[in-house]
């Protein structure tokens, strides 16, 4: 890993069930799409997250949800706003090159996509999939995309596709195969998607991927 | 409960000390895991009755035995192993004329997510402990006839660091099975800071899976390179001093009209110059629904001859254990993974 800088955390809030969102002070920049690693720990090793704010913005956003067997999270969730952080030089390549495409994200793997849509890039259409309607991390903001579909598999809103994201994909007869498919979230959400774009006739030079690790 | 097996002597030394028994005691609990073939806590003889009772009372043997094994038409043999509640894990043993080899697992499923890999295809269940790690190699009907042991089975070893140097502390050290590092091969898609802890902390062989020099290609077909690009890999192993014995090798699936071209075999002298290293280029298995076809003998051939003649020691891996889908890329137990409820 790279040379840790020190920052102080200027915002800590919890954002939906278990899912925070912690903010420091920008000194470098970035593009959005872009990667850091973060410790609060010099003794532990930085974990790396996506960068979920504008790149004209004055901070560094990070979401991150505490995940209970987790190294940092469970810890990180503790820290307040002045406690220092320590993080890496910006990195990655999941970056968009602005021609036409979709998004597609679970969880917090919306967190690139946010980066991009706050620096004022658009795709043609943002699909974000989540167990529940809480898990719709800046959901109010998004819609402003235009062509946003929030996939719920557990619970019903108005305005929400009832059912999982692949559900949606694979109800679509074609798919456009001029455009670039950009997946972000676990290994298996991005595995599944990518084999669902490829067998209805998308290229796989055409999907670009971002899993968590 | 805990598990004795899979502790290294450092931690045996810790609890032992814990548990308020003598120090050597920690050195002759190693001797009876790693060196001699029990089956239960109670035949550690040297041990006094009062401290085996201590010892029952936290800890389990942790030496498990496989739950089903397939052999090959080729013999190489294909063992299924329970790792935890639910999850399952596959060990490939390859024999060869003079050699077997283990091919153990250091996760259950993936997260990297390859394009052309089976275990990808299940998803990130766990990592694997040391002890599961060793108890693949321990646990085989061959494991006295082994002769090399590689971290090529399901999972991403530098994506579990610290339980792969564990293991690989138990199977070198002299208080472990003492063999030698020369005869392991840790294999990685190249995290760079499981890459750094891992040349700085073992003397075991590297192999790196590269499968195409091109940083676009690369994204398209391994999601690391978004993240760890090869560039920043190599430049990594070149920095490192591998001294004479320790080898880096690269592992170069062919994939027809993908990654087989001249081009390729240029850019992979280019990015490769200076590193001392060897080439295993690898048959594609094609696994359902890829998009990927394996190139043809002949391209395969021609691309060896074009690496040796750029100075780049080039093989063809075998293909082994196809027909029991324990060839390279095939290994998954997705079929037995508890169906996890899905975020998405």
């Amino acid at each position: 890993m790279n040379k840790l800088s020190k920052v102080k955390i200027n915002s800590h809030k919890l954002i939906s069930e278990g899912v925070y969102l912690i903010k420091f002070p920008r000194y470098f920049n970035f593009i959005p799409g872009q990667i850091i690693g973060l410790t609060n720990n010099t003794e532990i090793a930085p974990r790396l997250y996506s960068i979920c704010s504008s790149d004209s913005d004055s901070n560094i956003g990070i979401l991150y949800q505490v995940k209970d067997d987790g190294v940092l999270t469970p810890s990180l969730e503790k820290n307040k706003v002045g406690d220092e952080l320590w993080i890496t030089q910006v990195q990655g390549k999941f970056v968009f090159d602005n021609k036409p495409a979709w998004w597609i994200a679970t969880g917090t793997g919306i967190a690139p996509f946010y980066s991009m849509f706050k620096s004022g890039l658009k795709p043609l259409k943002l699909v974000q999939g989540a167990r529940q309607i809480k898990q719709f991390y800046f959901k109010n903001e998004l819609v402003e995309i235009g062509d946003y579909v929030p996939c719920c598999s557990q619970e019903k809103e108005e305005g929400v596709y009832e059912g999982r994201l692949t559900t949606y994909i694979k109800e679509f007869e074609k798919l456009p195969t001029n455009i670039n498919y950009y997946l972000c979230g676990s290994a298996e959400m991005v595995v599944d998607v990518r084999n669902l774009l490829i067998e209805k006739g998308v290229n796989f030079n055409n999907i670009i991927t971002e899993i968590y690790f | 409960m805990e598990l004795l097996f899979g502790k290294t002597l450092t931690e045996l030394t810790e609890m032992v000390l814990e548990l308020k028994m003598p120090k050597f005691t920690a050195k002759q609990i190693a001797n009876w895991l790693y060196h001699k073939q029990i089956s239960s806590i109670d035949e550690m003889s040297n041990i006094s009755q009062k401290n085996r009772e201590i010892l029952k009372e936290h800890f389990e043997l942790g030496i498990l035995p496989y739950l089903k094994v397939q052999e090959s038409i080729d013999g190489t043999k294909k063992y299924l192993f329970k790792a935890k509640t639910n999850q399952f894990i596959e060990t490939a043993m390859i024999p060869d004329t003079e050699r077997k080899t283990v091919c153990v697992s250091s996760q259950v499923g993936c997260k990297m997510g390859c394009l052309f890999c089976m275990t990808g295809r299940q998803g990130f269940q766990a990592n694997l402990s040391a002890g599961e790690i060793v108890n693949q190699y321990r646990s085989i009907d061959e494991w006295e006839k082994v002769t090399n042991l590689v971290y090529m089975g399901m999972g991403e070893p530098f994506d579990n660091i610290d339980e792969v140097l564990k293991s690989l502390d138990i199977l070198t050290s002299d208080w472990g099975y003492g063999l030698s590092p020369k005869r392991i091969t840790v294999s990685s898609i190249g995290i760079i800071p499981g890459l750094k802890l891992f040349l700085e902390n073992s003397k075991c062989h590297l192999a790196i899976s590269l499968h195409t020099p091109f940083d676009t290609e690369r994204k398209n077909l391994m999601p690391v390179e978004q993240v760890y690009p090869i560039q920043e890999v190599i430049n990594e192993i070149k920095a490192f001093d591998f001294g004479l014995q320790r080898r880096v090798s690269f592992e170069y699936i062919m994939f027809k009209g993908v990654n087989d071209k001249p081009e390729h075999v240029k850019q992979l002298a280019r990015l490769l110059n200076g590193v001392k290293c060897r080439m295993n280029l690898i048959r594609f298995h094609p696994i359902p629904d890829s998009p990927l076809l394996g190139s043809s003998d002949k391209t395969i051939e021609e691309f060896k001859e074009g690496l040796n003649k750029k100075g780049i020691i080039t093989t063809i891996r075998s293909s082994r254990g196809q027909d029991i889908f324990a060839a390279c890329g095939l290994l998954s137990t997705k079929e037995l993974v508890k169906q996890q409820e899905k975020d998405y």
